[in-house]
C-alpha cells in the first residue's frame, strides 16, 4: 500500500495460458504484457473467444486446475503466478475484485444481498456481523440501491438486472480493492442502465483510486471509459496504447476492421453493416504466423511465418503488425 | 407524452426479506398428492407414537390359548398363531419400520451428501475414487449385503440397519455430486470464489443450501425403499429379531398360513403399502413444491 506513485500496482509479463480442451490443449492466451499503475484504467476488447475473459481470470487466479499458466503476473512486486490457493483467497476480494458479466446470475437466489455484500467484509477484514451489515447497507447506498436500508434482507430475484449488477458491484467494492476487474460489466443490461453503471464504476474507480480493467466487446465503451486499451485477437494483443491514441491512429487491421464494423448512426436505411469476413481461428488449431492473416485484407505471405513482433508507432503505441506502413496509411479515425 | 406512470400511495409495500418459499403450506394444502402422503406417513408415524404410550393388548404376550381369532370387540383384527393381537403388532410393529428408516437413511444422507460434495468440490482423481467406490456398493444389493453382514455379526436390527444404511450411500453419493456439480457451475460461485472464499465455505454456504430441497426430495424416496428393504430383511429371518415385532416378520410368520387364515398376511402387507406409497405420494409433492419451475406447469 506504500509503493511510490510510479511503481507498477499490477505488473503482467508475458502471460500464457493453455486450456485443455475436450479437442485438445489450446492456447488461450499468449504473450500479454501489460502494466498498471495505482488509479489507472486499461481496456480490453475484442471478440468472443480472443482471451479477454481467460486474461481476467488468470489474474484472479481462477482458472480451472487443468489450465496451464506461464509467465508473470505481479502484485505490488510479490508473484501471483503459482500462488497458493489459499493464499490467493486472501487476495481475492481484498485487493483484486471482480464485476461479472451476468449480474441474474452472479447472486445466489439463497440468500440475502446484505448477507451477500457484508460477506467479503467478514471474511478479509474479520468486522463483526452488525458492523459489517452497517457497511453493507452504506455500500449498496453508495452504488445507488434505492431505499437500501429498507431492501437488505431482500433475495436477489426481488431486483431488477440493473439494480442487481449495483449489488454485485457492492460486493466487489466491500473491501476497498486495488484491483478492480470489470468483465463485460454491462453487456447483460439495457442500453440506458449501461450508461448509468459505467459512470458508477467511472466514479467509484476515480473516488476510491483504483486501478481497473474493463472488459468488453464494444469499442465505444473501452473509448469513453479508459485510459489505455489493448485489443485482443486469438490470444494476443494485436494492438495496445493509449486510448486517444489508438481511435486517431488505428494501427492493426483487426482493429481497423471492428472499428469499421460498428453500427452507425444516421446510415441510410438497408445499409448492410460491414463485417471482417471469415471467421475466429480455433484456439486448439493456431496458425504459426499472425492469427489475423486469414481474415485480413493486406496479408502477405511473410505474415504466415511467425507472429509479428509488436511494432512500436507512437508513445507506447504498440501494433503487432508487419505492415502497419501499408494499413496505417489507410486507417479509419474515429469520429469520422 | 403521456402521463408518467406512478404509484399509488396506497398500494401495499413491498414485503421485504419475503422468501421465494411464501405460501408453502398454502400451495402444500392445494396439493393433493402432498396430502395425501402426508396423510399416509403421518398415520405410520402417529402408530409408531401411539404404541410407545399405548397398545391395546402386550404385543409381547403369547396366549395359545386364544390364537387365531377372528377380528372381534376385544381383538379388532384378531390375533396371530401364538395368540398375539394384530392392532397391537402392527402398532408397534411400525416402531421398527420407523427406527431402521430413519437411522438407514440417516446414515445414507450423511456419509452420501458428504462424500458428494467431497467429489463435486475436489474432482480429479478424488472424485474418480469416490464415484468408483460407490459404484462398487452399489453393486451389491441390500439384502446381499447384510447376509454378508449377519454372517459375521449375527442377525438383528443391527445388522439390517446397518446393511441398508450402507446400501443408501451410494445412491446419495450420486444425487449430491450430480447437483453439487450443477451448483459449482454456477456465476454465483465464481462471483464467491473471486470474492475470497475457499471450497469449503463454497460447499457450505452455497452449494449445499441449493441443493437441499433435492436431497430432502430423495431422502423421502430413500426412507421408502429403506422399509421396504427392512420388511425384506425381516421376512428373511435377518432382521429384527423376535420377539420384537415387526412388519416383515409377521409376514413370514403368516406365510405357513395363508391358506388358514390369508388375512394375517393382507394386515402387515397392506401396512408396508401404506407406509411405502405415503413416502413416494410425499416425495413427489415434495418435489413439486420446493421446484417452483415443476410446480407453475401444473
Amino acid at each position: 500500500m506504500n509503493g511510490s506513485a510510479s511503481a507498477p500496482l499490477i505488473e503482467v509479463k508475458d502471460l500464457g495460458v493453455r486450456l485443455n480442451t475436450s479437442r485438445g490443449p489450446a492456447q488461450a492466451v499468449r504473450g500479454v504484457s501489460f502494466s498498471l499503475r495505482r488509479g489507472e484504467t486499461l481496456g480490453l476488447v475484442g471478440e468472443s473467444g480472443c482471451g479477454k475473459s481467460v486474461t481476467a481470470l488468470a489474474l484472479m487466479g481462477l482458472l480451472p486446475d487443468s489450465a496451464v499458466v506461464s509467465g508473470s503476473i505481479r502484485l505490488e512486486g510479490s508473484e501471483l503466478v503459482g500462488l497458493l490457493d489459499a493464499r490467493y483467497c486472501k487476495l481475492r476480494g481484498n485487493r483484486i475484485s471482480m464485476i461479472f458479466q451476468e449480474p441474474m446470475t452472479a447472486l445466489n437466489p439463497m440468500h440475502t444481498i446484505g448477507r451477500q455484500v457484508a460477506e467479503p467484509l467478514r471474511r478479509h477484514t474479520g468486522c463483526a456481523t452488525g458492523e459489517a451489515r452497517k457497511q453493507a447497507i452504506a455500500l449498496l447506498d453508495r452504488v445507488g440501491l434505492p431505499d437500501a436500508a429498507r431492501r437488505v434482507d431482500a433475495y436477489p430475484h426481488q431486483f431488477s438486472g440493473g439494480q442487481r449488477q449495483r449489488i454485485t458491484i457492492a460486493m466487489a467494492l466491500a473491501c476497498q480493492p486495488d484491483v478492480l476487474i470489470a468483465d463485460e460489466p454491462t453487456t447483460a443490461l439495457d442500453v440506458t442502465i449501461q450508461g448509468q453503471i459505467l459512470d458508477l464504476i467511472a466514479d467509484l474507480v476515480e473516488e476510491r483510486g483504483m486501478s481497473m480493467i474493463l472488459i468488453s466487446h464494444d469499442l465505444g465503451v473501452i473509448a469513453e471509459n479508459v485510459q489505455r486499451m489493448m485489443v485482443m485477437y486469438g490470444g494476443t494483443v494485436v494492438e495496445s496504447g493509449e486510448t486517444n491514441a489508438v481511435f486517431t491512429r488505428m494501427g492493426h487491421p483487426y482493429t481497423q476492421g471492428l472499428f469499421r464494423a460498428r453500427p452507425k448512426l444516421g446510415a441510410r436505411k438497408g445499409t448492410r453493416l460491414t463485417t471482417i469476413a471469415g471467421t475466429v481461428p480455433e484456439l486448439a488449431d493456431l496458425p504459426a504466423g499472425c492469427t489475423f492473416a486469414d481474415r485480413c485484407g493486406i496479408v502477405v505471405e511473410r505474415c504466415r511465418t511467425a507472429l509479428p513482433p509488436a511494432v512500436d508507432v507512437g508513445a507506447g503505441h504498440g501494433v503487432r503488425c508487419i505492415r502497419t506502413d501499408v494499413s496505417m496509411a489507410s486507417a479509419p479515425r474515429a469520429g469520422a | 407524452m403521456s402521463a408518467p406512470l406512478t404509484i399509488p400511495a396506497d398500494a401495499p409495500p413491498l414485503t421485504p426479506g419475503a422468501r421465494p418459499a411464501t405460501g408453502f403450506w398454502r400451495r402444500a394444502l392445494r396439493h393433493r398428492s402432498f396430502v395425501l402422503g402426508a396423510a399416509l406417513s403421518l398415520l405410520v408415524l402417529g402408530s409408531a407414537l401411539l404404541s410407545l404410550l399405548w397398545t391395546p393388548w402386550s404385543a409381547y404376550d403369547i396366549d395359545i390359548a386364544s390364537k387365531l381369532r377372528p377380528p372381534s370387540a376385544a381383538h379388532w383384527l384378531g390375533t396371530d398363531v401364538l395368540g398375539r393381537d394384530i392392532v397391537s403388532l402392527l402398532l408397534v410393529g411400525a416402531r421398527s419400520t420407523i427406527m431402521v428408516g430413519v437411522i438407514a437413511v440417516g446414515i445414507g444422507l450423511t456419509f452420501g451428501v458428504c462424500l458428494g460434495l467431497i467429489a463435486a468440490a475436489r474432482k480429479g482423481w478424488t472424485e474418480e475414487l469416490i464415484m468408483r467406490l460407490s459404484d462398487f456398493t452399489f453393486a451389491f444389493p441390500a439384502v446381499l449385503s447384510a447376509i454378508m453382514l449377519a454372517a459375521v455379526a449375527g442377525p438383528g436390527m443391527l445388522t439390517s440397519i446397518t446393511a441398508i444404511g450402507i446400501f443408501q450411500i451410494p445412491t446419495f453419493v450420486r444425487v449430491t455430486r450430480g447437483s453439487a456439480n450443477a451448483i459449482w457451475a454456477r456465476e454465483f460461485v465464481l462471483a464467491a470464489r473471486a470474492a475470497g472464499k475457499g471450497t469449503f465455505r463454497i460447499t457450505i454456504e452455497h452449494v449445499l443450501p441449493n441443493i437441499l430441497s433435492i436431497l430432502i426430495v430423495q431422502a423421502t424416496i430413500q426412507f421408502a425403499l429403506a422399509i421396504l428393504a427392512e420388511a425384506a430383511l425381516s421376512y428373511l429371518g435377518l432382521g429384527t429379531q423376535p420377539p420384537q415385532p415387526s412388519w416383515g416378520r409377521m409376514l413370514n410368520d403368516a406365510q405357513t398360513l395363508l391358506f388358514q387364515s390369508p388375512m394375517l398376511a393382507v394386515y402387515p402387507g397392506a401396512a408396508i403399502a401404506i407406509a411405502v406409497l405415503g413416502l413416494n405420494l410425499l416425495g413427489d409433492g415434495l418435489r413439486d413444491l420446493l421446484d417452483p419451475r415443476l410446480a407453475r406447469e401444473r
